[in-house]
């Protein structure tokens, strides 16, 4: 067996109009290992990885693909050339079955039924191979995010990849799911085969990964072992200066009680009730975190707070006045603002330019225009205010929003609800996909907001972000509040009570 | 699917595409007429000339175009919003009976500039008053508008007949339709337009709707991308669920975007009733309101491209009707097949040549 690199990239180059997004990059990915990609939000990852799975074609450069150089046009050559790529945002067909979607594309002849018993039968082995055990008949719907990804590693293993790409896999899942994962990761490479993993976070990128390169600002900026090498240097060489990890705070002083919800039951569209009359407080100047496993009721809590979701029963008031049938338009003008846990369903609208989103919700406020008219000058000046304070990249706010990067489309969303300055922030997920130094950013405004008097309530699949940031944790499990803990309560303690075992 | 998400600059976009795509249209349509045992190339110059050839061609040409962009605008106005208005038909038939109504109050009284004023209002009203039900049932009770729009064409059709037949019939006429406007009560021809081109417009009944017509199409540029209601309507339109986020009320948006679609497609009454025949007529609209919704398709939604489109298809119109006089074997229904091509390639084929314009596009910009 010559021991060429699984994947070889030489002088890649790839520029979209004025933004240079790869620049002449070399790399190596060894066969059989799990290779790491780190660097900051827009620094050219996902692009890269998209040239590789032949999503894009770069304008210079050559992949080589065990050894061999190959023209990658289009997905197709990618597949067959044993590349799988397991997307940011999944590319599952929502209403067919885990079966279908792993056969979608490779059905294997004109008559189905033919290709459906042979597909069950490898899905079956490929699931107790490396443990990836999802039902095959479910409807992709009906699963947890989780077990979704399951089905996109199965779909590209199907395709019989020897080389699979996951770009930030793990942003949506819990610990638990996310350690599945890793154990799934490492059997594929104990089999030979060659992973790609792209991650925000330094610490997976130590438990895992066996060598691991360095994104910056378009280019590649070194490749290390990961045994020789340690989360501050990885954070610098990312960043280009040393970053916090932790948050820095002093003590909350809260004051009078802001936000307040009392009794609140809210059901989903089929009647299950999701939150199950759970109350709580929160005040001028802290900062109250809900933490517990996705799919507890914390979304459902923060919609019906934020007015998208009328709750079945219950009180909600702001500053003393009922809020629970207030529709979004209203709370914004009491000074609720809202950062949503998805950015792609409801805090941006994709194929607006970037300022038609740095006022979605606030398009009506006078400043952004007189009467029926929007002032197009004053929301472009907003949003270039906006760019430069959060370091959006790139800093064009005629840019399509779609072409941001992950990262950058959350800074988008953050800036424009935390500089409204309201009385009282809702934060669902606020640093899902961004990079470890607008982390920083982000979580310091959050500190400012708490310590100019405001009160902020906070939800995050997170555990270390709920603990570093929160001056109270509630811990929710099906629907109800089970619990109160200070932020000094053990990792153990609390993740207990999210699995709902002790109190 | 692997080219979708790169980007073309504009003029391949918006200039070429869309050029080519017609350019196919028109060599499949020629493949067809050659079928049929005609020449291609003379059936094409028999439709230029009959359409550009002469002042009163030209005349007719931007006669149909008229009509086609108050339809064109109607649909696209209702599509930013996320509706497909499939009434604007009948909204344009309810919009005549508006125009009507003001030019037989007024003609008697008042010159045309007063009355055009009003006509225009009318028209829009009734136009829009034909939407609301259609808009109210989406808003509030979930109708799908696409049902509820062309039942109302239906309803709208019967019961113009039946005002024409038994209400606003001139007593003791056959005929089922108005008397004929006086003067103060019709849009004058737009000769002085044409003169300056040193064009003779002759009996074509190109009219001062032309005007009003671009006057909207540029309102409705100020609508949807100037203002607030703009805004909420593309909001909605992209993403229903960003809306609610945003605190967009979707019922009362969905409503307004649908009367100022039907108004739209109400003031295309204008051309025909006021601006040709003088009276109000049965079946007056003709179909313009479903070449709206191609003119609207091939014009991307935008009242730039839909003036362009409807020029394109008031082209078709014209020297279709003459290319069937003076080709008989090129029937009117050929003329529909033709418009039926341009419609597919222009229209719903529009990212055909996407994929192979990516590639040549990079191979280009690697050279
Ligand atoms: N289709 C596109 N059109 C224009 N610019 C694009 C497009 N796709 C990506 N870009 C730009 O290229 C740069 C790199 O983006 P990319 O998505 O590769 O970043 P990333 O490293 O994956 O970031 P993140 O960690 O935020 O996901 C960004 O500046 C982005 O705005
Ligand atoms: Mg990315």
């Amino acid at each position: 067996m010559s021991q060429h690199p699984a994947i070889e990239l030489v002088g890649i180059d790839k520029s979209f109009g004025a933004v240079h997004a790869n620049k002449n990059i070399n790399l190596k990915v060894e066969k059989g290992t799990i290779h790491g990609i780190i660097g900051e939000n827009g620094a050219g990852k996902s692009t890269l990885m998209s040239i590789i799975y032949g999503f894009y074609q770069a304008d210079r450069g050559e992949i080589r693909i065990d050894g061999k150089p190959l023209d990658i046009r289009d997905s197709q050559t990618a597949i067959a050339a044993g590349i799988g790529m397991v997307h940011q945002h999944f590319m599952l067909v929502e209403n067919f079955t885990v079966l279908e979607n792993v056969m979608l594309g490779a059905e294997g002849g004109q008559l189905l039924a033919k290709g459906v018993s042979g597909a069950r039968k490898e899905l079956k082995r490929l699931e107790t191979d490396y443990g990836l055990d999802v039902d095959p008949d479910a409807l992709i719907e009906d699963l947890p995010v989780g077990k979704q990804q399951r089905v996109e590693i199965l779909k590209a293993l199907y395709r019989s990849a020897d080389i699979l790409i996951l770009d930030e896999p793990t942003g949506v899942l819990t610990p638990a799911e996310a350690d599945h994962l890793f154990k799934v990761l490492k059997v594929l490479r104990d089999q030979g085969k060659t992973v790609i993993l792209i991650t925000h976070k330094l610490r997976e990128i130590m438990a895992i990964t066996d060598e691991v390169s360095v994104m910056r600002r378009g280019e590649m900026v070194a490749t290390r072992k990961t045994a020789e090498t340690t989360v501050e240097e990885l954070a610098e060489l990312m960043v280009g200066r040393r970053v916090l990890l932790r948050v820095e705070k002093g003590a909350a002083k809260p004051g009078k009680v802001l936000l307040s919800v009392k009794n609140l039951t809210v059901k989903d569209a089929r009647g299950v009730t999701m939150v199950d009359n759970v109350s709580f407080d929160v005040r001028e100047g802290e900062i109250v975190g809900i933490a517990g496993v996705a799919g507890n009721g914390q979304s459902e809590l923060l919609e019906a707070i934020a007015g998208i979701r009328k709750p079945a029963s219950g009180e909600i008031l702001l500053d003393g006045q009922p809020i629970a049938n207030a529709d979004p338009a209203r709370l914004r003008a009491l000074g609720l603002a809202h950062i949503p846990e998805d950015r792609h369903h409801m805090g941006l609208v994709l194929k607006f330019e970037e300022y038609e989103n740095s006022v979605l919700g606030y398009h009506r406020d006078p400043r952004y225009g007189r009467g029926a008219l929007l002032d197009l000058k004053a929301i472009q000046a907003d949003a270039v205010e906006k760019i430069e304070k959060y370091d959006i990249r790139p800093p064009n706010p005629r840019l399509k929003t779609a072409n941001f990067s992950g990262g950058n489309q959350q800074k988008i969303v953050v800036a424009r609800e935390i500089e409204r300055d309201p009385k009282a922030l809702i934060i669902g997920q606020p640093t899902r996909g961004v990079d470890i130094g607008a982390i920083e950013f982000i979580h310091r405004r959050i500190v400012e907001m708490r310590d100019a008097g405001k009160a902020l309530l906070l939800v995050s699949v997170e555990l270390d972000e709920i603990r570093s940031l929160s001056d109270r944790i509630l811990v929710m499990f099906a629907g109800k509040v089970v619990g109160e803990k200070t932020p000094d309560a053990g990792e153990q303690t609390l993740g207990l009570m999210m699995a709902g075992i002790a109190a | 699917m692997s080219t979708a998400s790169v980007p073309l600059p504009n003029w391949i976009t918006y200039g070429l595409m869309p050029l080519l795509n017609l350019l196919v249209a028109f060599f499949i349509s020629g493949l067809v007429v050659w079928w049929i045992g005609e020449d291609p190339l003379a059936a094409l110059k028999l439709l230029i000339e009959g359409s550009l050839g002469r002042g009163d061609a030209i005349g007719f040409t931007l006669f149909y175009a008229t009509s086609f962009i108050f339809t064109g605008l109607s649909v696209a106005v209702a599509f930013h919003a996320g509706l497909f208005n499939i009434g604007s038909e009948g909204q344009a038939y309810l919009g005549g009976l508006g125009a009507a109504l003001v030019a037989l109050a007024l003609d008697r009284y008042v010159p045309w500039y007063v009355t055009m004023p009003f006509a225009v209002i009318g028209a829009a009203l009734f136009g829009a008053a034909w939407a609301f039900i259609p808009a109210w049932l989406q808003a509030k009770r979930g109708s799908h508008v696409v049902i509820t729009t062309i039942m109302f064409n239906f309803i709208g059709a019967a019961l113009m007949v039946y005002l024409l037949v038994n209400v606003l019939i001139v007593p003791g006429k056959m005929a089922p339709e108005t008397r004929t406007f006086l003067p103060g009560g019709q849009l004058p021809k737009l000769d002085w337009l044409m003169a300056w081109f040193g064009l003779k417009l002759g009996p074509a009944p190109f009219n001062v709707s032309f005007l009003i017509a671009l006057v909207m199409a540029f309102l409705v540029w100020v609508l949807i991308w100037r203002t607030k209601l703009g805004y909420e309507m593309r909001t909605l339109g992209i993403s229903p669920s960003a809306a609610i986020y945003a605190g967009i009320p979707y019922g009362r948006t969905v409503i307004i975007a649908m009367l100022i679609s039907g108004g739209l497609a109400g003031m295309m009454a204008l051309n025909p009733v006021m601006g040709a025949s003088a009276r109000l007529q049965v079946e007056f609209v003709g179909g313009a309101g479903f070449v709206g919704i191609a003119v609207s398709l091939m014009g991307r939604s935008h009242p730039l491209g839909i003036v362009l489109a409807a020029l394109l298809f008031g082209i078709l119109y014209q020297g279709g009707a003459d290319l069937s006089f003076e080709m008989p074997n090129i029937t009117r229904e050929m003329i529909v097949v033709i418009q039926g091509l341009v419609i597919l390639f222009a229209g719903a084929l529009e990212y055909m040549f996407r994929p192979a314009m990516v590639h040549l596009y990079q191979r280009l910009k690697r050279a």
